[in-house]
């Protein structure tokens, strides 16, 4: 174990003044050490997997809501068929080959894609394959309500929008609180494979700096570490707005177990 | 019994100096070898189809297996082909996954802490391709453009020091290999592609209009490619090299490169038409496991 390697220069291998030199500021023409490109890579993981992350939960939660709605006119009938499609549509094809789709053969039909930074078509790849099963998994939760509460909600004149709005979603959206964390967590993890499409993340990194440096176990140690940390933080943060959103009495029977 | 083998085992140590290395002990108690090779480095190293694998460097590992099958006495070895990877090609090597590497990997310093390699065969220089109509001829009229490379190769380390060193910026897209990084260029997701030349006059002559591209520009450095072999293995290393001395002397080397860089070859019957270059025949001259430090103090 040499954790040295990472106070050394990107350019030259030679130690250089300061480990973190180039994002600290710290020496205005320091050469960047392997240290200042991790944490840069790490950066890019966290943006990717971000708004993977915004664009799968917003999608997810509104697929997932629709699948459910009552077949009772044209309107509903399409929106029901439309988020069925676009579930089995994002949820069938291997997320790395969504990733290729989005990079390399979409933008041949569709040419102003091509001005796209790789890592929004990252992003969104990433968002819609997550979103297929956030969808699933919010749809599990509406349908996991007593019918009682829809037939309530009814009885009481509210709309369709306004039965979901204070009625079902409020109460399924907490239930599925634990699978949408390992599924936030996924998208963490998820998010090495835009390294395939030129992303400069965690997993780019370990690749080229392994073989720059010959330092492989300390390199891939040092990129584990942060995956790890990353997904644990989403877990963490996940947990807290469990237990925030808690409604006394309902859904948790045991009011001490968070999200595990 | 086991004092009997012993004693054989001695016996044969006095006729066969060779008996004491790991990888030649291997090949002839298994009667097969692994020999690590590319997917795709056309004319280097490539797979033919139906996992088959061909190439310059790759016919000259089967002259040297043969060589060292004769060597032990063997009447037939088996070869098990390992696609390798730029990122894994190393780490095989150490934990004997592949016992000998005939793929397109630079003898480095840095890599030689880990492995070890061959008398050089091939001295590589890294150029730049581009598309035709591009009006680009040198390396400087690249400065805030898109430059592909491959991720996990010494040519990403290579532009980053020459951004340093002119005070240039490029913009950096990596491929996750090397057909990956030529489709940015034919896309246009990249302007260039910056690599070994034999790697990509191999891609040019493999695209669709190999018309459609040049490779241009200063040779941005010289790298000695090499048969890679297990650092710990001297004896198996003297054996490789001993078998390139014989190919050389019996002057094979100038018909193996034209039957691999300037004659059709298959699967496609395309012509990677890659010149002799003087330090590629210097290197033949002068047998040499030099790392690519070496080569370019100059």
């Amino acid at each position: 174990m040499d954790l040295g390697i990472f106070c050394k220069s990107t350019l030259d291998g030679e130690v250089v003044d300061h480990c973190f030199s180039a994002l600290l500021g710290i020496g205005k023409n320091a050469d960047p050490s392997y240290l200042d490109w991790l944490m840069r890579a790490w950066g890019w993981t966290l943006a990717v997997a971000g708004l993977g992350l915004l664009i799968a939960l917003s999608l997810g939660a509104i697929m997932g809501t629709l699948r459910t709605l009552p077949p009772e006119n044209p309107a509903n009938r399409f929106l029901v068929r439309l988020s069925t499609a676009w579930v089995e549509l994002f949820r069938n094809i291997p997320i790395l080959v969504q990733v290729f789709l989005w990079y390399h053969v979409i933008p041949a039909f569709i040419p102003p894609l091509k001005a796209f930074p790789s890592y929004l078509l990252v992003s969104l790849a990433l968002g819609f394959f997550t979103s297929a099963r956030i969808a699933e998994q919010v749809r599990a939760g509406i349908q996991s309500l007593p019918s009682g509460q829809k037939a309530a909600a009814i009885a009481l004149g509210l709309t369709t929008y306004q039965s979901y709005r204070y009625i079902i979603l409020p109460m399924a959206l907490r239930i599925v609180i634990p699978p949408l964390t390992s599924e936030s967590m996924n998208l963490i993890k998820n998010s090495s494979v835009a390294f395939a499409v030129s992303v400069p993340e965690l997993t780019l990194f370990a690749m080229q700096a392994q073989e720059e440096t010959s330092h492989g176990v300390e390199i891939y140690l040092a990129v584990t570490i942060l995956y790890a940390l990353s997904a644990f933080a989403v877990n963490r943060a996940m947990a807290h707005i469990e237990k925030r959103s808690r409604i006394p009495g309902f859904i948790v029977a045991n009011t001490e177990v968070a999200a595990h | 019994m086991k004092a009997g083998l012993v004693a054989a085992g001695l016996l044969i140590g006095t006729f066969n100096a060779q008996a004491a290395s790991q990888t030649m002990d291997k090949i002839k108690s298994t009667g097969a070898v692994t020999m690590g090779v590319r997917e795709s480095s056309i004319p280097m190293s490539y797979t033919t189809g139906d996992s088959r694998f061909d190439g310059y460097h790759v016919e000259i590992c089967r002259m040297i297996l043969g060589d060292i099958k004769d060597k032990l006495g063997m009447s037939t070895l088996r070869i098990n082909y390992q696609p390798v990877t730029s990122q894994n090609r190393v780490p095989l090597v150490q934990n004997g996954t592949v016992d000998i590497e005939c793929g397109t990997t630079t003898n480095n310093v840095n890599r030689a802490k880990d492995v070890g390699f061959a008398n050089t065969l091939y001295v590589e220089e890294v150029r730049i391709a581009v598309k035709a109509n591009s009006g680009i001829t040198s390396i400087s009229q690249l400065a805030g453009k898109k430059v592909a490379t491959t991720t996990g190769t010494t040519s990403v380390q290579l532009l980053r020091k020459h951004e340093k060193a002119n005070g240039v910026n490029f913009d950096e897209v990596y491929g996750k290999d090397h057909a990956d990084s030529f489709l940015l260029l034919e896309s246009g997701r990249a302007d260039a592609f910056v690599m070994d030349g034999s790697i990509l006059a191999g891609n040019i002559a493999n695209s669709k209009n190999p018309k459609d591209y040049k490779i241009v520009g200063e040779v941005l450095s010289t790298e000695p490619i090499a048969i890679m072999v297990r650092k710990d293995d001297p004896e198996f290393k003297a054996a490789v090299d001993a078998a390139i001395a014989k190919i050389v002397a019996n002057g094979k080397m100038p018909g193996l490169w034209n039957k691999w860089f300037l004659a059709p070859i298959p699967p496609k019957n395309i012509v990677v038409g890659l010149q002799l270059s003087p330090a590629t025949k210097n290197a033949w001259a002068n047998l040499n496991d030099k790392p690519a430090e070496d080569y370019n103090k100059k």
